[in-house]
């Protein structure tokens, strides 16, 4: 079975990196220290880009590094790519101000 | 070359040298260059023609120098005389119009206190484009056969400010690259050397990492104004700052908030305590690290940082980039190995091996810092050899 390269920053992660292209329905197995998931893509993933390892919220707080990097605009599967479409940045929002701002 | 100096540039007692150029200062230089240093737009064509007449000489295209006022004058300003005043910069002409808010003088004036030598040329004085081109080349052609007559001498790598930086990031900046520098940052740190840590705008999201490393309350209280006035200023423009950054290339690299950038870029700093948070184009009065208030863009970045006296920058790329400076080198550094093959003549070296699982950051990172010694001692980086001169103020005020 051909295996693919991922990698996950620290156990406390909510996502992996695909360190090479993967397609839509490989079974993933990802280790971090002491954790370790099991995650069938749901979809294709590019290189560089991330999975969730587990289901998310809408609402909750995406985790890399072992922080902040987003929150989930929308409940994420397990397996599911997470990108601009589902994560949202909550640092520079200007656009969550109403105006309110402009002196 | 000293009998207590081995082949590969090494003191007894595990000091590390390079081949410098000692200025009247005291500060040493990595480069021997004659600067044409115009102050204001007006001058920038006049300049480059006389580059183009004499070998040796450098200069750079902006678009500023008149109508400014306040702290914004003042961050031009710096940033003029922190270039000039560079170690890599053996002399100076400064190029005005005659008129304009940032006045040649004033600046010449800055630069003359390294005691190095400085020379002022207004094209109004001189009587118009054409002989001011024929005076300043003059000037030029003398200052550089001076240059010439300087040599390498052999200095202690502590004489160093590195600059580091990340620019057309990738989802691997922060796990192959941006780390190896890290592990470099530390190194030059032990060296006794500065390492510049910048790009405020892409540490936001990481500023409570940076903070905690502070070695005074004072330095942690300093991160998190210089944080807070940045994202300020994204909330005044009343847009989700993703709109800019992440750029597209970074999105298109996997890389999905401002957050998560910066908690890659961060990795540059390595380990070692915060000693100091200097403003744009500031001189370090500290050793180690160090970081200066800038804003993401590259190119304005490096400019701070080589006005701050940066003799040498390192620059890690994901998507890829052309970035150099016409004072100092730029050691660009892939973040993986594809990037590496695609850009060779404008990438130094690759730290994809670390995600190709061939080397570890450890080594990626002992491998920058020879390099930082070799073209510290003369080797051309490849942005130097393509004559990649660019150059960006960051402006801090509206043009009047």
């Amino acid at each position: 079975m051909k295996t693919y390269p991922t990698v996950m920053m620290k156990p406390q992660d909510t996502v992996a990196v695909a360190l090479t292209n993967i397609p839509a329905g490989t079974r993933l197995t990802v280790a971090c220290q002491d954790r370790l998931f099991n995650v069938e893509l749901l979809e294709p993933i590019e290189f560089g880009h991330k999975f969730a390892v587990v289901p998310m919220e809408a609402g909750t707080d995406i985790m890399k590094y072992g922080e902040v990097i987003g929150a989930a605009v929308r409940a994420i599967r397990a397996g599911e790519h997470v990108h601009v479409h589902n994560l949202e940045g909550k640092r520079g929002r200007g656009d969550q101000l109403g105006g309110q701002s402009q002196q | 070359m000293a009998d207590n100096l081995s082949s590969n540039g090494q003191l007894a007692g595990g000091k590390r040298t390079f081949w410098g150029y000692r200025r009247p200062d005291g500060s040493v230089g990595v480069r021997n260059h004659v600067l044409i240093l115009p102050t204001i737009v007006c001058a920038t064509q006049t300049a480059q023609r006389v580059t183009e007449l004499v070998q040796g000489t450098v200069t750079f295209i902006h678009q500023h120098g008149c109508a400014q006022v306040g702290v914004d004058y003042e961050q031009t300003f710096r940033t003029y005389a922190g270039m000039a005043s560079n170690p890599n910069v053996y002399g100076v002409i400064v190029l005005g119009l005659g008129c304009e808010t940032h006045q040649a003088r004033s600046v010449a004036s800055e630069v003359k206190k390294t005691g190095k030598p400085v020379e002022v040329i207004s094209i109004q004085d001189h009587g118009g484009t054409l002989y001011t081109i024929a005076e300043a080349a003059k000037a030029a052609a003398r200052m550089v056969q001076d240059a010439s007559r300087e040599r390498r001498v052999e200095c202690d790598f502590a004489e160093l400010i590195v600059g580091t930086e990340c620019g057309g990031s990738d989802a691997c900046s922060g796990l192959s690259a941006n780390p190896a520098v890290g592990f470099c940052s530390d190194l030059i740190v032990d060296h006794g050397g500065t390492s510049i840590l910048a790009e405020t705008t892409e540490l936001i999201g990481a500023e409570h990492l940076l903070a905690r490393r502070a070695v005074n309350d004072q330095v942690a209280k300093r991160v998190y104004e210089v944080i807070g006035a940045m994202e300020k200023r994204a909330f005044a423009m009343n847009v989700d700052i993703r709109t800019g950054n992440p750029s597209p290339g970074n999105i298109k690299g996997g890389l999905s908030s401002l957050e998560e950038k910066s908690l890659g870029a961060a990795n540059k700093s390595g380990s070692r305590p915060l000693q100091e948070l200097i403003d744009y184009a500031q001189k370090p009065t500290a050793k180690g690290l160090v970081w200066m208030d800038t804003p993401g863009h590259d190119i304005e970045q490096l400019t701070g940082m080589v006005a701050g006296g940066s003799q040498i920058v390192l620059f890690t790329t994901g998507r890829g980039t052309p970035t150099g400076s016409p004072i100092a080198p730029v050691i660009k550094i892939a973040t993986n190995t594809s990037i590496f093959e695609k850009m060779d003549d404008n990438i130094d070296l690759n730290a994809g091996t670390i995600i190709d699982g061939t080397e570890t950051i450890e080594s990626v990172g002992n491998r920058i810092f020879e390099e930082i010694i070799e073209v510290c001692s003369g080797k051309l980086t490849k942005a130097e050899i393509l004559k990649q001169h660019d150059f960006g103020i960051w402006r801090i005020g509206p043009t009047f």
